[in-house]
């Protein structure tokens, strides 16, 4: 019996125990109308050897060559220190650090990787992480309605060059809310929030999402944005890419006063892709707005003798206490990613963070020096990026990317869908992962993939509707 | 001693930098940093030793029984995990082409088959990152489904006193009034107060069963009647599937959506707090609304499933897939147990929680309903001791870790005083039991004959009882550097 370590006479002495002749007896407060046999649609059992070639099977199915897709996951090295301590089952197995005694390794670690985040953000504190960058920033939108007492506004301002998905995710959570969402366009030169837009948009506002890098990799300015926000009485939200803040100003820095509220994608500091997840979500903010901080918080204390010791701190605030009054639903977070990255940021130490920052923008500069040299490809905005750009290719997209995939070359993402008026538009990355030689490959193979590619829309194939299986 | 305070000016672990590269960059000076962070500045071995034994300072399953009642800590399997690091799963990109994603996606599709099956639900997404997120999908599609059929005066969802705090916070979440309703003195629900909650108001309640008391609800099927005839749908909270599961489906139960906590059930890593993994599987009426994106099979081919072919979907819930590292590690867990491996589940779940309850019982302990059948856990009240001997359910929890057992789930659910809600799962032996009741027994003998151990306890973990109160008075959250 997979995992189940009873023998027949355990079994008969416990049945024996409780006065019962058979395990069956104990489901007899159930309604037999209710009680079910067997699960015919569902497998036979495997033992671990079966299970493990067939997973092999699988995972080489999604094996590719290169990726040089970003769009807020990014392919970082990780150090084999991260996972082979995090893995241990100390950190794996345990849950949430509700009994504080037996849990101050998970819990000392958090206390440490709050230092940590906070400072990178140069805000005051940080929570002890949420589920991932997108529902993070649906707190912090949350949060800031609660935390503003300058105005009664339920107005969020979102600049178009936030991840499609996140703003996605923020009008499914926010949405149910009653909070007004106001999309923000960019400037089609530079692919980023200048002022001369959002003067058309002033007006007391809870809430002014700034994105650093933005989704197209360009950076934005944020010192005139953060004031530009704070005049309009909104609290100011930094999403920011973690591993930049060791090379860009932060947010706590922008402006006169500094964003109020940071948050976005911790999977960058030693998490996998793992095909989206688990990554987490950081959260960090001023200190006067900490009561409004949703999530787990690690505090230092004592103990009874005196001794330095750490518990979950401000419950009051949590769902668990708090029930229908809570800042938020959320209860459980993403501790053990948390792990790794507190390990991570360990090892790498400010020096090392920042090379890699370094590192990841001369790859993409690299990149877009060498893509300019393709006829009929453009990068599509001016001003200066961090490790990812827009590319306008010279035919549709798709049709290039499905070429690229042939040499087992993942050639970036497509904006056809999300940014329509961006003709052509591919998003593409280069982190501290990629060579000179792979960067002269993948330029090699776009401009072969340029020549196969088909003008046709790729898009047109799928305009059939059929019926889908399974949902 | 913090990391902070091991730093040395210019250590580094430099095998783990990149080259570096002595161009210019293009950034003006007024978007760089000007500071470092406060990182600290180690060798590799100092990392490695530190973190290591921090994690030495922590109970965990692999190292000791853990009855958290209503948290399921059952062992996870080593296999699982290993598995989930193969290259082609770790470094697969989550907006790799369809066609670059087969191997993942066949996962995927798989697990929501056999969460459909388990649950006798007729959709099921996988994207919710974990319970309380599945819980505000699965709220979010009620409020979907009445808007849709113009229904709008629903503003109410009943949520009985039992109930995880998780649920009256995704309830407002969602933007709804919460009507709280009481469990009668044999722990099911009071049948008249819900007669009287639901009415022209009522969008849905929100149960799970069995209980968070730890026994059967067995007028689920009259409950379920009273609700849908008043026009409101049935959530069931997963948390406690690992007591029917391959017993008893909520869809047969009448429920019309829930969430499943893979972390529980499906035996995926707790981590310390998370991740977690909360897919929602629904029935009929709610599959348009379910979260994208969902995968689907075309001849033999996988394809996402997005918002151009779920119009009526609540929408995204996290930045790509969920947490597809635990969907992944879920399905290989289903796959080792197979058909038949689910009701074992179930089963020895059960037995071990009612073997534990009947020592517990012969030895004196109280339990809190005590006519019922226990589930896949059950509740000991220590309101007698307290009276009695002055001692608390906390001093008890405390206790118990020194004799290196983890405590149970304390002081829940709100409603039963003094309380400890214990939940064995099937993967512990008879044996482990056996030690732990008989430390139970130990400690109760201690609390008549030197009740101050236990009020001091724990007395052999790094540190003695914390204090709570000055951690959330004067408030430390970040290492400053003197």
């Amino acid at each position: 019996m997979p995992f189940i370590p009873h023998t027949e006479k355990d079994i008969k002495d416990m049945l024996s125990t409780i006065g019962v002749a058979k395990i069956e007896d104990l489901f007899d407060e159930i309604p037999a109308n209710l009680r079910i046999k067997e699960l015919p649609a569902i497998p036979e059992g495997l033992t671990e050897m079966e299970l493990a070639r067939l997973m092999r099977e699988r995972a080489e199915q999604d094996l590719s060559a290169l990726c040089f897709i970003g769009a807020g996951a990014y392919e970082h090295h990780i150090p084999a220190a991260v996972w082979e301590v995090t893995s241990r089952g100390e950190f794996l197995t345990a849950y949430t650090p509700y009994q504080a005694e037996a849990s101050q390794g998970t819990l000392q670690l958090l206390y440490e990787y709050q230092t940590m985040m906070a400072s990178l953000m140069a805000l005051d504190v940080s929570n002890a992480s949420l589920y991932d960058g997108a529902s993070a920033l649906a707190e912090a939108i949350l949060m800031a309605v609660r935390a503003n007492r300058q105005t009664k506004s339920q107005r969020i301002l979102i600049p178009q060059t936030v991840h499609p998905h996140y703003r996605h995710v923020v009008k499914t959570i926010v949405g149910q809310q009653g909070i007004e969402i106001v999309e923000v366009p960019f400037d089609p030169k530079t692919g980023t929030t200048t002022l001369a837009i959002l003067q058309k948009m002033a007006g007391e506002a809870a809430a002014f999402v700034i994105p650093q890098p933005n989704f197209f990799g360009a950076l934005e300015d944020v010192d005139a944005l953060t004031d530009w926000a704070h005049q309009q009485k909104a609290l100011v939200i930094g999403v920011v890419n973690p591993l930049a803040m060791s090379l860009l100003k932060a947010p706590g820095e922008w402006g006169q006063t500094g964003a109020d509220i940071a948050c976005g994608e911790g999977q960058p500091l030693g998490v996998p892709l793992a095909s989206g997840g688990p990554y987490y979500g950081f959260l960090c903010c001023k200190k006067d707005i900490v009561r409004q901080l949703p999530g787990r918080i690690v505090g230092r204390t004592v103990d009874t003798d005196g001794k330095q010791g750490f518990v979950l701190t401000l419950q009051a605030r949590e769902q668990h206490i708090r029930r229908a009054k809570a800042t938020s639903n959320i209860c459980t977070n993403q501790g053990l990613l948390v792990t790794a990255s507190t390990i991570y940021m360990s090892l790498m130490g400010p020096k090392g963070l920042k090379r890699i920052a370094e590192a990841c923008y001369h790859a993409a500069h690299e990149l877009r020096e060498k893509v300019k040299t393709i006829p009929g490809v453009e990068v599509a905005f001016t001003g200066p990026s961090f490790h990812e750009m827009v590319l306008r290719l010279p035919k549709p997209v798709d049709a290039v990317l499905d070429e690229l995939a042939k040499y087992r070359i993942q050639g970036g993402l497509s904006l056809q869908k999300t940014y329509p008026q961006i003709e052509n538009g591919l998003l593409v990355c280069a982190t501290e992962t990629k060579t000179s030689q792979d960067i002269n490959e993948y330029v090699e193979k776009l401009k072969l993939a340029l020549n196969h590619a088909s003008h046709a829309s790729h898009n047109e194939k799928k305009t059939v509707t059929i019926k889908a299986e399974g949902v | 001693m913090l990391i902070f305070e091991q730093s040395q000016k210019n250590r580094s672990a430099t095998v783990q930098y990149p080259r570096a590269i002595s161009q210019k960059m293009d950034i003006p000076k007024a978007l760089l940093r000007q500071d470092e962070p406060l990182l600290p500045e180690v060798s590799e071995l100092e990392v490695v030793r530190h973190y290591t034994r921090l994690s030495r300072k922590n109970f965990s399953i692999d190292t000791q029984f853990y009855p958290l009642g209503s948290c399921t800590m059952k062992y996870n399997p080593r296999g699982v995990h290993r598995l989930a690091f193969l290259e082609g799963f770790l470094n697969h990109h989550p907006l790799s082409l369809d066609s670059q994603s087969q191997g993942f996606m066949s996962c995927t599709y798989e697990l929501q088959e056999i969460l459909k099956a388990v649950t006798g639900m007729k959709g099921v997404s996988l994207t919710p990152m974990a319970g309380a997120q599945g819980e505000f999908a699965g709220v979010a599609m009620i409020r979907a489904y009445h808007q849709a059929r113009g229904d709008v005066a629903r503003d109410e969802i009943i949520v009985p006193d039992a109930a995880h705090g998780t649920n009256p916070a995704s309830a407002v979440q969602c933007g709804y009034k919460v009507k709280e309703i009481p469990t009668g003195a044999d722990g099911n629900i009071n049948m008249e107060a819900l007669r009287a909650a639901v009415g022209p108001q009522t969008a849905g309640i929100m149960l799970t069963n069995p209980s968070t008391l730890g026994v059967f609800e067995q007028k689920i099927k009259e409950m379920s009647e009273i609700v849908h005839k008043a026009g409101g749908l049935l959530y069931y909270d997963g948390a406690n599937l690992n007591a029917i599961l391959g017993k008893v489906r909520p869809g047969d139960m009448g429920f019309d959506v829930m969430h499943i906590n893979l972390h529980k059930t499906f035996a995926t890593p707790h981590g310390g707090g998370g991740p977690g993994g909360g897919p929602v599987a629904v029935g009929e009426r709610l599959v348009p609304y379910l979260p994208i994106p969902m995968v689907t099979k075309q001849g033999g081919t996988y394809r996402w499933l997005t918002e151009e072919d779920c119009p009526d979907t609540i929408g995204r819930l996290s930045a790509f897939m969920g947490n597809g590292g635990i969907i992944l590690r879920a399905l290989m867990y289903a796959r080792l147990l197979g058909k038949q491996g689910m009701h074992r589940v179930a089963e020895f779940a059960t037995l071990n929680a009612n073997y534990i309850l009947a020592k517990l019982r012969t030895a004196g302990f109280t339990p809190a309903y005590p006519t019922r059948r226990a589930s896949h856990e059950f509740i000991i009240t220590l309101k007698q001791e307290a009276k009695e001997l002055h001692i608390t359910a906390l001093d008890v929890a405390k206790r118990l870790l020194d004799y290196g057992f983890h405590a149970p789930t304390m002081y829940f659910p709100l409603l039963v005083p003094e309380c400890l809600l214990i939940e064995p799962t099937e993967t512990e032996s008879k044996q482990v039991l056996d030690r732990f009741v008989d430390a139970m027994v130990q400690i109760l003998q201690e609390a008549k004959d030197n009740p101050d151990l236990l009020r001091s306890a724990p007395h052999t973990l790094p540190v003695k009882r914390l204090d709570e109160v000055k951690a959330a008075r004067e408030l430390d959250l970040v290492y400053r550097a003197c």
